[in-house]
């Protein structure tokens, strides 16, 4: 028996597919060809004079000390705010699901964040945690934690994570919670029966048979602190206090739109693109394989 | 029917094609993108206006294009794809850049030569005009926006700690006592802070003491100009601010002008700001407060000099007809007229640009109605500038302010010494500049 579905005529599939193609190329393709481009090339910022340089740009990068360092920040950086996004995701998701009254209260509420575009949020927080007006620094100084992220590396690191997790959490939790419905209860009655406790019944039962939306979502996370955080590094730390927060996107931006060294951020772009490809081939080829689908 | 609707169609194409030769007789458009907005962005428009409606031969077609960066890199990408703008507005650091792309602009010199208008670049401020000029005297941009730093006081914290609220501090170890006295007289929590640090306490303290922040007349002298901001006077002022910090005398701002809400809150009784802030803070603050010329330590020969100017010039771009640019020279020559430039510098905080313009305003009494703004003036005037004091010019100089401000955050943060920070500044500055020489050959 096949079950595949079987096209009969020879051009409708490529019919079918070419918006997609075409997407891809003109979205994706082709800026990753110039940015590949560029990253060979020197250049003045208006293009006038430009000469091949072969691996210049990507010598210079690994000649300070500051792009290794940059490494580790966002290494810090991209694990903590998909750590700390799927984890508070998940616990909101598993009290939304068990909530009997004013659920969908709590569910639109807990969704607005994401309608919050990333350097919204980032200001948003900025003023919460400013030293000298903000709310919650002021708490935080009665309750006596000198709260200082403007020279304070780990207080500015802690910031960001917070900012760039917190819409983060709107989006992990809308999918937790499909998968929390999508499970039958009739699992759940049944270990209840055999007697297994809440906790117990979450681990063996719930947890790994939201392994699939689990794998989806650290995949998604993670390519979103890599990529889409430099708006949040921008409007709250731009990369200070001395380069504790200078994650590799924002030194992309950084570089390329403020410092104008194009070949320099191409280059940057390249690596990170290179980063991005291994980390998603090696979760799909080792993570996965844990998955239940 | 459908023989009509052909002939129909046939005018029209005729009426579009012949229709640009009717539009010749109308002014000349020359687009201005510049980075101001909210009630400068106004004042934009309303010189623009004042311009279109003076002449009928040219219309002034002013666009905002967000901050300084923003619009940089849209007049960038617009001149890469062969539609650039005539005149763009770029901040002061990337003056280098500007002038290190010689096929992209049109030196301002050149333009008022071609236009046969009057032109004297003598009319302008030597310390502003100096900034964007030649070493033989070529005028490469037009000077429209510059401010400089100058030291902003709360008179009513003075008054409350006993201290002449007349008598603001002029050097750098004064200052320290007056602090001193303020916070132990439990007025305020700290004595005073910075915005723009590299700005402020590096290239205008330099200036400000008649010392170079690098080789080759600061740069106007060449690309291979190396930054020599870590002499010692540099050295010993931000490892006093570092060490003033203990007694509560300096407390770190953070980045740009964040820290401009440690002055109007109350936090910190003293603040050096650009002379531009001046309208923010007359908007903000609910005390009274006054303006002085930044202090200087008197033990340095020759100071203060006098201090240099931020903001930002407007450049002519290349790829345009003759005709155009005359549009654009007729455009710089109105905007040099005195009444306009005085009511530019009334109504914003920014220096006139023009000698003509400082007089004018003074006449018509501005300076002895709103004290404090003619400090910013008298301090930019106060000798003729030098090697050191006339400006700076050095490639990607927007990156080195991002150099300066991480290694000044960890000197404040205690993390290295000031001589180890502005090593570290110096020499990743350097690196920067030996890559902008390279691409710029």
């Amino acid at each position: 028996m096949e079950k595949r579905v079987v096209f009969k005529n020879r051009v409708l599939p490529y019919i079918l597919v070419a918006p997609q193609i075409v997407v891809t190329v003109l979205f994706f393709i082709w800026p990753a060809s110039q940015a590949l481009v560029q990253s060979f090339l020197q250049e003045d910022a208006f293009g006038t004079a430009s000469a091949f340089v072969w691996f210049d740009n990507f010598a210079d990068l690994f000649a300070g000390a500051e792009y290794l360092d940059s490494f580790r920040v966002t290494l810090t950086f991209s694990s903590a705010v998909a750590g700390a996004a799927l984890s508070v995701a998940l616990l909101l998701a598993v009290m939304a699901d068990r909530a009997l009254r004013s659920a969908t209260v709590y569910k639109t509420l807990i969704i607005w964040p994401y309608a919050v575009a990333p350097v919204v949020a980032g200001v948003l927080w900025f003023f919460l945690f400013n030293p000298t007006v903000g709310m919650l620094a002021f708490f935080m100084k009665k309750a006596g934690l000198d709260w200082n992220h403007t020279l304070n590396g780990t207080q500015a690191m802690t910031l960001v994570i917070i900012a760039a997790a917190w819409r983060e959490i709107s989006y992990n939790f809308l999918f937790f919670l499909a998968g929390l419905q999508a499970i039958p209860h009739s699992f759940i009655e049944a270990a209840a029966i055999d007697g297994a406790g809440p906790w117990r019944r979450f681990w063996t039962i719930v947890f790994p048979l939201l392994s699939p939306t689990m794998f989806f979502l650290i995949v998604v996370n993670i390519v979103y602190a890599f990529f889409d955080t430099f708006g949040v590094i921008h409007a709250i730390t731009r990369g200070g206090p001395n380069y504790a927060t200078n994650i590799l996107v924002y030194k992309v931006f950084n570089d390329g739109f403020i410092n104008l060294d194009l070949g320099g951020s191409a280059a940057q772009s390249v690596m990170l693109m290179i980063v991005v490809i291994t980390l998603t081939v090696v979760q799909f080829r080792f993570i996965e394989r844990k998955v239940h689908y | 029917m459908k023989h009509l609707r052909n002939l129909r169609m046939a005018l029209a194409v005729i009426a579009i094609m012949v229709l640009p030769g009717f539009a010749m007789a109308a002014p000349v458009t020359v687009n201005w993108w510049h980075a101001h907005g909210g009630a400068l962005g106004e004042k934009v428009n309303e010189i623009c206006d004042g311009f279109n409606k003076s002449q009928n031969q040219y219309q002034v077609v002013p666009t905002y294009k967000g901050n300084y960066s923003d619009t940089m890199n849209a007049g960038i990408a617009a001149f890469r794809a062969k539609t650039p703008p005539h005149i763009l507005q770029v901040f002061e650091v990337g003056t280098a850049t500007m002038m290190a792309a010689k096929g992209a602009i049109k030196p301002v010199y050149e333009v008022m030569k071609e236009s046969g208008l009057p032109f004297d670049p003598g009319a302008y401020l030597p310390t502003v005009a100096g900034y964007y000029t030649t070493r033989d005297g070529k005028m490469l941009s037009m000077p429209f926006n510059s401010s400089t730093p100058v030291l902003y006081y709360n008179k009513d914290m003075f008054r409350k700690a006993g201290l002449d609220p007349e008598k603001p501090p002029i050097s750098w170890p004064v200052l320290a006592e007056i602090a001193k006295k303020l916070v132990a007289a439990g007025v305020c929590k700290a004595g005073f802070s910075s915005a723009w640090n590299g700005w402020i306490q590096i290239e205008n303290l330099s200036a400000w003491h008649n010392l170079p922040i690098g080789t080759k007349d600061n740069g106007f002298g060449g690309l291979d100009a190396v930054y020599t901001f870590n002499g010692p006077l540099q050295v010993k002022h931000f490892q006093q601010l570092a060490d003033w910090q203990k007694e509560k005398i300096f407390v770190y701002g953070g980045r740009t002008n964040v820290g401009n809400a440690k002055f109007s809150s109350g936090e910190v009784a003293m603040y050096t700001e650009s002379s531009a802030g001046y309208a923010g803070f007359k908007k903000t603050c609910q005390f009274d407060f006054g303006t002085a010329m930044l202090p200087y330590w008197p033990d340095v020969k020759g100071a203060p000099q006098n201090t240099i100017i931020g903001g930002a010039s407007l450049w002519v771009l290349q790829g345009h007809k003759a005709a155009d640019y005359k549009g654009v020279a007729a455009f710089f020559n109105y905007l040099s007229k005195p009444e306009v430039m005085a009511d530019w510098h009334q109504a914003t905080g920014y220096l006139p640009i023009t000698l003509a313009a400082y007089e004018l305003t003074r006449k018509q009494g501005f300076y002895a109605k709103n004290p404090g703004t003619e400090t910013s003036l008298k301090q930019m005037t106060l000798h003729k500038p030098t090697e050191n004091s006339k400006g700076l010019r050095f490639g990607d100089h927007a990156k080195t302010r991002d150099i300066m401000d991480n290694e000044f955050e960890a000197i404040f943060a205690g993390k290295k010494t000031a001589k180890q920070g502005l090593d570290d500044a110096v020499k990743a500055g350097n690196e920067s500049l030996r890559k902008f020489e390279k691409a710029n050959k």
